[in-house]
């Protein structure tokens, strides 16, 4: 009688190996990209994007903008800050969501998953879709227009630093605006107006000078007009520098203000994230 | 009841407890679950309203309840989903309000609301959820397990309902837990796949593993559990064998029979034997439109929650 109260099987004794910290952050990216690109509309909208944008902007305005420096030159700057602010912000924000009410986030937290490691796996998609995006805008901009691609180290550099601290923000901008959407369905429509109207203030559509002076000073406040700012000391000549709001490039306060980004994210994303719906308690 | 285990001894904690000769730790160690005085509410909503329950290690426990009862309510707090208000709850000996890595690894979770993964495969998602278990099962052992060889190639959406919910419990086993947890786990299923899903239960049970699974079917109760708790109005009305809900072996059996007029008469007795013999000599041979019945588990079942209301 008393056989029927022992306990299970002794499971443990048999106990193998969890893969280490960093193989099983591989996996969830390697996961996350899978399912990426396996996605129609994500490939096409997310990486499709600023490519058509450039091509029907390199096309209207086929012009310089003095001193021998084509528009290309100039409008690269905002087309590669749109689709680093589309893969990270824009992608996480929408889809975020959307996970959340299929139940998927819920499913990740009962498994004995280490909870980084799901924001590590969007992280390492949201960087390889943002180096792959990027190169083929630069393949397609050089290979019909003629870009001019940065001469010098230190422009790479620059273009690398600027572009590591831009993502980095917006990736974390836009987890914590997932929490926002109620449903799988809100996501974009609280993302969508939120980076286009973002896109049009801070330049990536007009030449940011041209702008009212109340708008630059809204734009100031938010990472993409920095990440252009920044954008443009790589693609642009030095001299340029003279005609931004702030005289010079500004690199200083570009890493300042998107480095203060990265901490609201943050911040926002460890106070605020939901791994379940409100209705799920 | 499976044929490798005897699971009357577990209908009665009592005699077996008393078998046992155990201390108070022993007791603990035979113990997968044990919650006193559980409460948790949604503002004004009270959903559970003071639950006091142990689940033995190795048993078959369902939770039994109309929906609205607080039967996820209460698997949520024992899955560390969700915090409880009061009471004191120990799963697998920790608290679950405060799950650790190792804990998740040794309980087993199939929720109520499945999570999908559009774009991938079944055979992609259960290799990809292994891989968060030290001691996980071989994928492709527990997708033919499940019933799902034959879509292990499938993208998840294409899955229709019954087929998901498959591969819901695959990920719930995949980590070879200790204890189970399974809410409602059968809905949305034909009479033969909730057969085959009843077998895999037995199977794990048999294996060992601890299973508590919510249920609103009467019959998937008596079928699986060692011992049901009927829930209603967030108060555990009963815990008992299935055939003992409700003091079922005990009640009253009624005896119904024609009269020569033609119509029914019925009688209710303690002695449904000696009661028939009787009416057996008064009619002097066969008595017409004879029957013997005693309250059924549904009978049971709704006399109960309807007192609970």
């Amino acid at each position: 009688m008393t056989t029927t109260t022992k306990p299970a099987t002794p499971v443990t004794a048999t106990r193998g190996r969890r893969p280490g910290a960093g193989a099983l952050a591989l996996r969830q990216g390697r996961l996350e990209i899978t399912q990426f690109l396996r996605s129609r509309e994500s490939v096409v909208f997310t990486m499709g994007f600023p490519v058509i944008m450039i091509l029907i902007f390199a096309s209207i305005f086929d012009g310089t903008i003095g001193g021998g420096v084509k528009f290309t030159q100039y409008f690269i700057t905002g087309m590669i800050a749109t689709g680093l602010m589309t893969v990270s912000f824009q992608n996480l924000g929408i889809w975020i969501p959307v996970e959340r009410d299929r139940g998927v986030l819920k499913r990740y937290r009962g498994t004995p998953m280490p909870k980084w490691v799901w924001f590590a796996g969007k992280v390492i998609m949201v960087i390889v879709i943002g180096i792959a995006e990027t190169a083929l805008l630069l393949a397609f901009a050089v290979a019909l227009f003629d870009l001019d691609l940065p001469g010098t180290a230190g422009k790479w550099l620059t273009f690398g630093w600027v572009a590591v601290l831009g993502v980095t923000a917006c990736t974390l901008s836009g987890i914590a605006i997932s929490s926002l959407a109620r449903t799988a369905r809100s996501g974009s429509a609280v993302v969508t107006p939120v980076s286009l109207i973002l896109q049009f203030i801070s330049g990536v559509f007009f030449v940011f000078t041209d702008l009212p002076t109340w708008m630059q000073q809204v734009a100031a406040l938010f990472p993409l007009k920095w990440m252009c700012q920044g954008l443009r000391a790589v693609f642009l000549p030095e001299s340029f520098g003279a005609q931004e709001p702030g005289g010079s490039f500004e690199l200083g306060r570009v890493a300042l203000v998107l480095a203060l980004w990265c901490v609201i994210g943050l911040v926002v994303c460890l106070t605020t994230f939901r791994w379940t719906t409100k209705r799920d308690g | 009841m499976s044929s490798s285990r005897s699971g009357a001894d577990r209908h009665t904690p009592g005699t077996m407890r008393a078998g046992s000769g155990r201390t108070l730790d022993g007791m603990d160690d035979e113990l997968a679950i044990s919650v006193r005085g559980l409460r948790k509410a949604y503002g004004d909503n009270v959903a559970v309203a003071g639950v006091d329950l142990d689940v033995h290690r190795g048993e078959v426990f369902a939770l039994l309840g109309p929906n609205g009862a607080g039967k996820t309510t209460t698997v949520e707090i024992l899955e560390g989903y969700r915090h409880r208000d009061a009471g004191e709850v120990s799963v697998l000996g920790a608290d679950p309000a405060h799950p650790d890595i190792d804990w998740r690894s040794r309980v087993g979770i199939v929720l109520q609301g499945t999570g999908e993964f559009d774009e991938l495969t079944v055979a992609e998602v259960i290799r990809h959820f292994s891989g968060f278990y030290a001691d996980a099962d071989d994928p492709a052992k527990v997708i033919e397990r499940v019933g799902l060889a034959g879509k292990a190639k499938a993208r998840t959406h294409t899955l229709s309902g019954g087929q998901k919910r498959r591969l819901d419990v695959a990920l719930g086993i995949i980590g070879r837990p200790e204890l189970l947890f399974l809410d409602e786990p059968t809905t949305g299923f034909d009479p033969e796949a909730r057969r085959e899903f009843w077998e895999l239960i037995r199977d794990l049970a048999a294996a060992g593993t601890t299973i508590v699974l919510t249920t609103h079917y009467l019959d998937e109760a008596e079928a699986l559990a060692d011992r049901v708790g009927v829930i209603a109005g967030g108060r555990l009305v009963e815990v008992a064998a299935p055939n003992r809900l409700g003091n079922r072996q005990e009640a009253l059996a009624t005896v119904s029979w024609r009269t020569p007029e033609g119509t029914v008469e019925s009688a209710q007795t303690a002695t449904p034997t000696a009661f028939v013999a009787d009416l057996a000599a008064r009619h002097g041979g066969e008595v017409p439109g004879l029957t013997v019945t005693r309250p059924t588990l549904e009978d049971v079942y709704l006399t109960m929650i309807g007192h609970s209301r």
